[in-house]
């Protein structure tokens, strides 16, 4: 049974190719002429974009958000990125059921995941990569956004070797950071001292208590007789996002005065024709740090896994983009760069769809190569799932829906929390999901489960502080995860209000939540250190006992009424709207 | 003649170093303090935003002005040691200078976090230290010239939170 879904899937990504090439995909964003992926050659630098790749090697399904209310006061809500499905295709001029309404939308995903098949795969990027490479010469510059390294289960395993042998394969030449630095400090160094090719690049981390910075900050590169300065911004909350204790004696931040510095250093010290900024700040950071600094021509953002492409955002004179997550885009801007500014440019967002770029042979050895050691556990089948299992939302996705339910189970809890991670691919209805999978949403070093038991008005403030890392107006405090993902447990949200505001009605069970009762909640991805077994072997021991498993039903909150017509949600009904 | 002299060793002090103790490191030292004439125990005792700006500066609100700079994280790594720099655009002369400045914790169990003096030697009214701060809060730098002119900065929240969940 599913190995004939498997084979019809994979026909159908075939078909959909030949629909690809029609006449109304040519007229589209990206790409002209036959081949979506010829782009005419502008200019005389070209940037190659990819970022939280989450080590995906191989291809995955992904699958855009339903819900992504974003952060800003109501007024400005609906802003790119924070639109979702149909709105998203309509701001875009992009039709829906074709590739590139695949990949920028969550509407119909499963029947058009059947269509047009898996996105990413450094096999596939590697193919784009080089073949833009032969087309601009060195006028390339390959640039890679960071959290490359942990998603997978051969990531964590290799201690993120086999990313970087990945990276440098791809001959990446620039790289920040943030789930790199959960492999601690130690191993960073080491990797990017001794492994990696590519350089590492951050004005935001500093030493404590001397604030000395840690990396270099900038690069400046020559490239077609003309200077591009390359600032590097890793993720400013990772102490805080993460645990303190992988990076203790490094202090992160957003730094904007410092980003001011760098920026004018780069332009009048080093006489830069044009700077950019690959950073890890997530969008709506990205957007806020450009209206206060001055003088960067492009920010290549990543972190909260947005489509922010096929048109780049403008602040100021600064051009955004956000170049998604688990290869799913290539992004591409070919520029005009003149003595001391930028004359033109052109962008490319790029959908890495599977079926429609073969594979690098180079790089296709190399991941089976890595892969060998590990193929058995990982293809280890433990259920199947009839629902569309992802993660990626503001709320719940499908896949943290059945880990809390594991959690609880397993855990023997009335309740579970989950962490809003954005990683974490998804599964269509049908498929068996492997060890492989099971790790493709766990796989981190701090991954003990614990039982904590919480008292009514604790298990709300964890609740509200979350919430308030998501919803606050003011974007420098937004760490860019989702909302807290729970098991069993029943709420109001109004994400317009202020912090210990936006909750109401918290229920565990079906009944309210009393402020001295205490709660046993199962969770795991600790702060501090902890003892526990591995996320992963409940979950696992949990689905090898179900053998068929769905997410019904789903502990979504209902959300108040001032959210009706948010561009954000693409499913109201699921929130009672 | 006694607070002259400290008032001189803190203005050298405060510009001698990259990184001062801020009030964390300072408590223990209050009971030591109390022996020293001049020093403002009332100030650093005050358990109120009001009483502490009110004992420090003898004002409970001070215009904000945008000559003083306070930068800090918006969300502390650690509100054990939060960073705080304070950097006042304003002539340090014989007759114009920036005597004192100020650091506040809204809710703190002391508000008063730091008093730092300066002279016209001092060259520029600027330090960084680091704070405690009990949970989510507010922070305020109030700067006073020679001639008793007062200016604060603008005050900002930096959040003390649980951290997790991040992308």
């Amino acid at each position: 049974m599913n190995l004939s879904r498997r084979d019809f899937m994979a026909m159908m990504g075939i078909a959909g190719a030949t629909g690809f090439l029609s006449p109304s995909a040519i007229a589209s964003s990206w790409g002209s002429g036959k081949d979506p992926y010829e782009i005419p050659e502008y200019g005389n630098v070209t940037l190659l974009h990819i970022t939280d790749t989450h080590a995906q090697l191989l291809p995955v399904w992904w699958r855009e958000p339903g819900t992504n209310i974003g952060t800003r006061e109501q007024k400005e809500w609906g802003v790119t990125p924070h639109m979702v499905g149909d709105k998203k295709l309509e701001y875009y001029g992009i039709k829906a059921g074709t590739p590139e309404g695949y990949a920028l939308s969550c509407m119909d995903f499963d029947t058009l995941a059947h269509k047009y098949g898996k996105i990413g795969g450094y096999a596939h990027i590697a193919t784009l990569v080089k073949r833009y490479r032969e087309q601009v010469g060195k006028k390339a510059i390959l640039l890679d956004g960071g959290d490359a390294w942990q998603g997978s289960a051969t990531s964590l395993w290799t201690k993120a070797e086999d990313m970087v042998g990945a990276q440098n394969l791809l001959k990446e030449d620039y790289f920040v950071g943030h789930w790199e630095f959960t492999y601690g400090a130690d191993r960073v160094e080491y990797l990017l001292k001794h492994k990696l090719k590519a350089k590492f690049l951050s004005q935001n981390v500093f030493t404590i208590p001397w604030d000395e910075p840690v990396f270099d900050p900038y690069d400046i590169r020559e490239v077609s007789g003309r200077k591009v300065a390359i600032i590097g911004q890793s993720f400013p909350f990772t102490p805080i996002a993460n645990p303190a204790y992988f990076v203790p004696k490094w202090s992160f931040g957003i730094h904007p005065g410092h980003m001011q510095k760098m920026v004018d250093e780069c332009r009048q010290k080093h006489k830069a024709d044009i700077v950019v900024v690959l950073s890890h700040n997530g969008a709506d950071v990205d957007k806020k740090m450009a209206s206060q600094v001055n003088g960067i021509d492009i920010i290549l953002g990543g972190h909260t896994h947005e489509i922010m492409g096929p048109r780049p955002v403008k602040i100021n004179n600064t051009l955004i983009i956000n170049t998604s997550t688990n290869g799913k885009f290539l992004a591409r801007f070919d520029l005009d760069v003149g003595k001391g500014k930028l004359n033109g440019w052109r962008f490319n967002y790029l959908p890495i769809i599977s079926n429609m770029i073969p594979e690098d042979h180079e790089m296709a050895d190399y991941i089976t190569k890595v892969r060998a050691p590990y193929a058995k556990k990982l293809a280890e089948p433990l259920a199947v799932t009839e629902s569309l299992l992802y993660r990626r939302d503001n709320f719940n996705g499908t896949f943290d829906q059945i880990l809390c339910d594991a959690l609880r189970e397993e855990m023997d809890c009335e309740a579970a929390f989950s962490p809003g991670f954005r990683w974490g691919y998804c599964k269509l209805p049908g498929e068996t999901i492997t060890m492989e999978d099971v790790m493709g949403q766990t796989a981190i070093t701090y991954p003990q489960v614990t039982v904590t038991e919480y008292t009514g008005a604790e298990l709300k403030n964890v609740m509200e502080q979350v919430a308030d890392n998501l919803f606050n107006p003011n974007p420098y405090y937004i760490q860019g995860g989702d909302m807290i993902r729970v098991g069993n447990i029943q709420y109001t949200m109004n994400p317009g209000e202020t912090i210990d505001k936006r909750i109401t009605d918290l229920r565990v069970g079906g009944k309210m939540v009393q402020a001295n009762k205490r709660y046993k909640v199962a969770g795991w991805g600790a702060m501090q250190k902890v003892e526990g077994t591995p996320v992963w072997d409940i979950f696992a021991k949990w689905l090898r006992s179900k053998k068929t498993v769905s997410a019904n039903p789903r502990d979504l909150p209902v959300l108040t009424k001032n959210m009706t017509g948010n561009p954000g949600i693409a499913f109201p009904k699921e929130y009672d709207l | 003649m006694e607070q002259m002299k400290r008032r001189k060793f803190l203005g050298v002090s405060a510009v001698g170093m990259a990184a001062v103790a801020g009030s964390g490191v300072l408590v223990p030292a209050i009971a030591n303090a109390a022996n020293v004439a001049g020093w403002p125990a009332a100030a650093f005792d005050a358990k109120k935003l009001d009483e502490a700006m009110k004992d420090s500066i003898d004002a409970t609100s001070v215009k904000t002005s945008a000559k003083v700079r306070l930068t800090a994280p918006t969300i502390a790594e650690n509100g054990a040691a939060v960073p705080v720099t304070v950097d006042v655009d304003h002539p340090m002369t014989a007759d114009d200078y920036i005597e004192s400045v100020y650091l506040y914790v809204d809710h703190n169990p002391t508000p008063l976090a730091s008093a730092f003096h300066f002279t016209p030697d001092s060259g520029h009214a600027y330090f960084q230290e680091r704070i405690k701060m009990a949970k989510t809060d507010m922070v305020r730098a109030v700067a006073r010239t020679n001639k008793g002119v007062m200016m604060s900065s603008k005050p900002q929240e930096i959040k003390v939170t649980i951290g997790g969940c991040g992308g």
